[in-house]
């Protein structure tokens, strides 16, 4: 049973939008813009996930492990997009938080695959270019995909490496690798098996997205 | 019984005495684990998360799966979850979504991955006949040791994805234990999460999520905890000093994979298993419990 909540779109930013049960807006006058609403339809249409299922049940709230550090709880960002408050969900720190433990996505009463928004969000806030809440974050996972399509197969010494670079902390479990390296839990060298595979899939796939 | 291997990258790198014990298990149950060798990386979590189509998560799957159907498998064993999970939410969301199906057919051109099965070896060594075979081969005893039986987050989830086992509260880690004569404890922590890949990102969400299942193990009186999973593995293990210091507790609970215990059953000797890799020492605790049967 779709449901869709729909909010007048106002010219005025000083009208404040009416409080609901899981409001989800801040305190502050929030200025809805004209053509966001559909928020929930461009990521249906990118990733076939169709948020307007939710009914605001909070199950996924409560079965998150990380939802206590969000700013936006799971079931209030699901609002958010069917709210279409673009502004607020790409520049949440929610997005970038979400572990993907696939709780909420298991969880959902209207199998909302919750988890696979989240992914959708995240890399809609990439390619719009919005500067991330948790910077680190989206660090990782550049480090990490550039990685994988050098190396064929993760160089994890490498990822480390380039992480620290990215997000200059250098110091930042310094003692813990070291005992790893004793311990031979990482490798020095990177192993190039695989490399050429991926780096063509990588390849194959932006130009397949790029149409 | 013969099934392509799939290691992924942690068994080769941090999670190596999982992929040695692996092995040492297999061989004396006469599994035959092929390694295909030109594998590549499944994407894991960095691939699915900034892709809006899943295609690049989909195409580094599937690619792998296409590599050992051409090299004549038909079943593969996956020991990471991570990867596990990546190679069956492929495999769903191919068969689920059309439009997916026809952009991968420009990337993987071999479109027989999808009649090849993905096990866990779990799944396999909880098969009846298996469990017979394994109590068979028991020569230490592990009588006096309790166990909680840790599954992660991806190992079960989404149900209808994974079909692993029952999605809140699995048991086949349990039932393999028990058929070596170890006793394992109910707890309520064995599918949450350790806080995965922020472990180099967010440590104060490991620190944390971990901080929650060691205090959820030690609780029940746990001696140990018995984990599938590389990455559960290295945070609860690495980070336990680390967890210890922040929250101010003393738990000393070693990690161990479940082959390891079961290679520890088998009469291996803790060389063997790499016991040593592990920050939190486990063969003082498997020395006082453990008899030669």
């Amino acid at each position: 049973m779709a449901h869709r909540t729909y909010i007048r779109v106002t010219e005025d930013p000083t009208i404040e939008c009416v409080r609901l049960r899981y409001m989800v807006i801040p305190k502050e006058p929030v200025q809805v813009h004209r053509g966001f609403t559909d928020f929930a339809d461009i990521i249906k249409s990118l990733s076939g996930l169709d948020v307007n299922l939710c009914f605001q049940c909070a199950k996924c709230a409560s079965g998150c492990p990380v939802s206590y550090t969000m700013d936006y709880t799971p079931t209030q960002l699901v609002h958010a997009i069917q709210l279409g408050l673009t502004d607020l969900v790409l520049n949440s720190k929610t997005i970038w938080l979400c572990a993907s433990c696939q709780t909420c996505t298991t969880r959902c009463p209207q199998d909302v695959d919750l988890a696979g928004v989240m992914d959708a969000v995240r890399s809609i806030a990439q390619r719009k270019k919005i500067k991330a809440k948790i910077p680190e974050v989206p660090a990782f996972y550049r480090s990490s995909l550039i990685n994988i399509s050098l190396f064929g197969r993760m160089y994890e010494l490498g990822l480390i490496l380039m992480l620290k670079l990215l997000t200059r902390s250098f110091t930042k479990d310094i003692g813990l690798g070291l005992r790893m390296l004793r311990k031979g839990k990482l490798n020095i060298f990177p192993s190039f098996r695989g490399a050429l595979a991926t780096r063509r899939i990588f390849s194959q796939v932006k130009a397949v997205e790029k149409k | 019984m013969r099934y392509a291997y799939y290691p992924g990258c942690s068994l080769h790198t941090t999670a190596k005495e999982y992929d040695h014990s692996l092995h040492a298990v297999c061989n004396r149950l006469g599994i035959e684990l092929a390694e295909i060798k030109n594998w590549f990386c499944c994407g894991s979590t960095p691939a699915h998360c900034v892709s809006v189509t899943g295609l690049l998560s989909a195409a580094l799957s599937l690619g792998n799966l296409a590599i050992m159907r051409e090299s004549g498998f038909q079943e593969v064993i996956v020991p990471c979850p991570s990867c596990f999970s990546r190679f069956k939410s492929a495999l769903y969301n191919v068969a689920k979504e059309p439009r997916l199906r026809e952009e991968i057919k420009k990337v993987i051109k071999d479109g027989w991955y999808s009649s090849i099965k993905v096990y866990h070896p779990l799944q396999i060594f909880s098969e009846e006949s298996q469990l017979a075979k394994i109590s068979s081969l028991v020569k230490r005893e592990l009588a006096g040791l309790k166990v909680v039986c840790y599954y992660g987050c991806l190992l079960t989830r989404p149900p209808k994805v994974a079909q692993f086992d029952i999605c809140e509260y699995p048991e086949s880690m349990e039932r393999i234990l028990r058929a070596l004569g170890v006793a394992t404890l109910d707890w309520s922590y064995k599918t949450d999460c350790c806080g995965a890949s922020f472990a180099l990102t967010r440590t104060d969400i490991v620190l944390k999520l971990s901080h929650d299942i060691l205090e959820g193990a030690k609780s029940v009186g746990a001696d140990m905890i018995v984990v599938a999973c590389p990455l559960c593995q290295i945070n609860l293990d690495i980070r336990q000093e680390e967890i210890e210091r922040t929250y101010g507790t003393d738990y000393k609970l070693p990690i161990l994979y479940f082959t390891q215990l079961m290679g520890i059953s088998f009469g291996l000797s803790p060389r063997e298993l790499l016991l040593g890799k592990h920050f939190v020492d486990a063969t003082r605790k498997l020395e006082e419990v453990s008899r030669h049967a």
